[in-house]
């Protein structure tokens, strides 16, 4: 008996393996080594000199480009996360419908996120908003002013933030299919009862939604804080205008891959690290006040 | 009564066709720039009829930066996908099963800290892992690129652990009585049951490693090695006013595999986000 749980043990080891062994090389000794290296000064040639805390203070106190990297890193997070699952949620629900061709939309809606992440997409959306791009034709259009988007750094920062909020699709997906599992008897009642559509709206449809809410609120959070492509690609790898653009991953970047500071990247690596697991751990510490669980029971 | 459900159907479907076309403006504004002379792209940027319509955008920008078109930039980057993809869906399929269906010590544990990793951004390991990489002589090489997928990726773990247990355990321990090992059971019972995860996986890894920028971007410094992505860049690095429509037309060029392959797949691709993003 002892002998077939034993192996039982072993099997179940030889399964997860490549796991294991990629996470311990690839990941969780790269982590420790981050580390270490934020403790030192490395430029990748000369070997790596012990300089203790001298990164972090060098960031958190003369580095203004640091802190302004972080301010653009919370700005962008804080717009393009809400807005992007607003327009989610909502375009969800004007799709949660049984009417023919409703596929379609769907898929062509969702287009953009499959295609979002691409240099491809970067360079066309640099062009949008060129001086005389479409954007700001459509702007002169509806009788407003073109807007330099290049020369101004809120303007450059909203570029990227848009460009965000356009990849709606993925989070709609999820909304969507979160909406179908909300049984129609719910609103029926609801509707019997004599609540409004506003009314069932937040007492039926938020509340439900709510574990996916937060799911998709997590996901979308992370993946905000450690956009690189578009910033990137549409300021040609500065992070201008006057570091509007300079997200935190594109800085870190460039710390590591332009100035060759292996140390100081280390550094702002680790702070993303810490920074990333205790919103997380927030988020999900909030959640008991807000996110709904529907007892296990029934089905 | 029918007449009124025909309106509302007609408002419903004017209103969300308009949204539509909007969402997709940019990506066709994109593929009919590209047929426009470039110096006229932005002057008749109002319009999307090209006047004239022209293809030399396409076999300008074809002949590609250093030498080499645009054909070696997409033979590099099908093997750089080919080789990552197949090496991440069967290692993740793998080990899905392990956590699906085998009962070890210490079993929880580790697959808390794999969905740890699916929240670990890449730019935390960024850094050390291009020293490990160039401490080995890698830069220059797709390994580095390519030999870390084979270790099993978070998010297809997850996506095909969720399918495996929709398979019923009985099917295993039939199998096990008729004397069928484990390793059999994965390769002949389990992997083949699971295709339509296997599928989604496949697909999702062609889109990241395809649009992947950072990798060779750290990794791959020769003209001769460019991936699209990268080669891309370079010619937006290069940008002069005159070749516009060069860089959009192979933009197009190089969204042209993921748009197929989205018209082809969709159905997974939908099944794919909706399952793993909520049956956890």
């Amino acid at each position: 008996m002892k002998a077939r749980q034993l192996r039982n043990h072993l099997a179940g080891y030889a399964f997860i393996s490549p796991f294991v062994i990629g996470f311990l090389a690839f990941t969780l000794i790269p982590i420790c080594a981050s580390l270490v290296l934020s403790f030192t000064d490395y430029d990748l040639f000369s070997p790596p000199r012990w300089v203790g805390l001298d990164n972090f203070r060098k960031l958190f106190f003369q580095d203004n480009k640091y802190w302004k990297s972080v301010r653009v890193t919370l700005t962008y997070v804080l717009f393009a996360v809400p807005l992007r699952l607003v327009f989610a949620l909502l375009v969800a629900m004007v799709l949660n419908v049984q009417v023919r061709g409703v596929g379609v939309y769907r898929t062509l809606i969702y287009l953009p996120s499959i295609i979002g992440g691409s240099v491809a997409v970067a360079i066309m959306w640099r062009n949008l908003f060129g001086d005389q791009g479409i954007i700001n034709l459509g702007l002169i259009f509806l009788g407003f002013d073109p807007v330099r988007w290049f020369g101004n750094p809120t303007a450059a920062l909203w570029m990227l933030i848009l460009l965000a909020v356009w990849q709606f699709g993925s989070s709609m997906l999820i909304f969507l299919a979160g909406l179908k599992n909300i049984p129609v008897t719910y609103y029926e009642a609801a509707s019997v009862d004599g609540a409004g559509p506003l009314r069932r709206f937040f007492r039926i449809t938020l509340p439900l939604l709510s574990p996916v809410i937060l799911f998709n609120l997590i996901m979308q959070t992370i993946s905000a804080f450690i956009t690189f492509i578009p910033a990137y690609i549409i300021t040609k790898g500065e992070g201008g205008p006057l570091d509007g653009t300079l997200l935190y991953s594109l800085y870190l970047f460039r710390q590591g891959f332009v100035y060759y500071h292996m140390g100081e990247a280390s550094a702002m690596a680790w702070i993303l690290l810490v920074v990333v697991a205790l919103l997380t751990a927030l988020l999900f510490a909030t959640s008991r006040f807000w996110v709904y669980y529907e007892s296990k029971g029934g089905a | 009564m029918p007449g009124k459900t025909l309106r509302k159907s007609l408002i419903y479907h004017s209103c969300v066709a308009v949204f539509t076309v909007l969402m997709l403006y940019p990506v066709i504004w994109l593929l009919m720039s590209s047929f426009k002379p470039s110096n006229l792209i932005f002057v008749t940027a109002d319009s999307l009829v090209p006047e004239p319509w022209i293809w030399d955008n396409y076999t300008i920008g074809w002949q590609g930066i250093g030498g080499y078109t645009f054909g070696t930039f997409i033979q590099n980057t099908f093997v750089i996908v080919a080789l990552a993809t197949v090496g991440a869906v069967l290692s993740s399929a793998f080990i899905a099963f392990g956590f699906a269906r085998m009962q070890f010590f210490g079993r929880n544990f580790w697959f808390a800290i794999m969905m740890g990793t699916l929240m670990l951004p890449y730019e935390v390991v960024m850094v050390p892992q291009y020293i490990l990489f160039s401490k080995l002589g890698w830069v220059n090489t797709i390994l580095p690129i390519v030999v870390p997928a084979w270790f099993g990726q978070a998010f297809f773990i997850f996506l095909i652990m969720q399918f495996i247990r929709t398979i019923p355990a009985e099917l295993d321990e039939a199998a096990i009585i008729d004397g069928c090992g484990r390793f059999r059971l994965f390769t002949r019972i389990i992997l083949p049951l699971t295709a339509p995860a296997l599928a989604t996986a496949t697909i999702f890894s062609f889109y990241w490693r395809w649009e992947d920028l950072l990798g060779p971007l750290l990794y791959l410094n020769r003209p001769k090695q460019y991936t699209v992505s990268l080669a891309l860049k370079m010619f937006l690095d290069n940008e002069t006013i005159s070749n516009w429509g060069a860089m959009f037309a192979m933009s197009v060029a190089s969204l042209v595999p993921v748009l197929v392959l989205f018209f082809l797949a969709q159905k997974y691709i939908v099944e794919g986000i909706s399952t793993s993003g909520l049956k956890a």
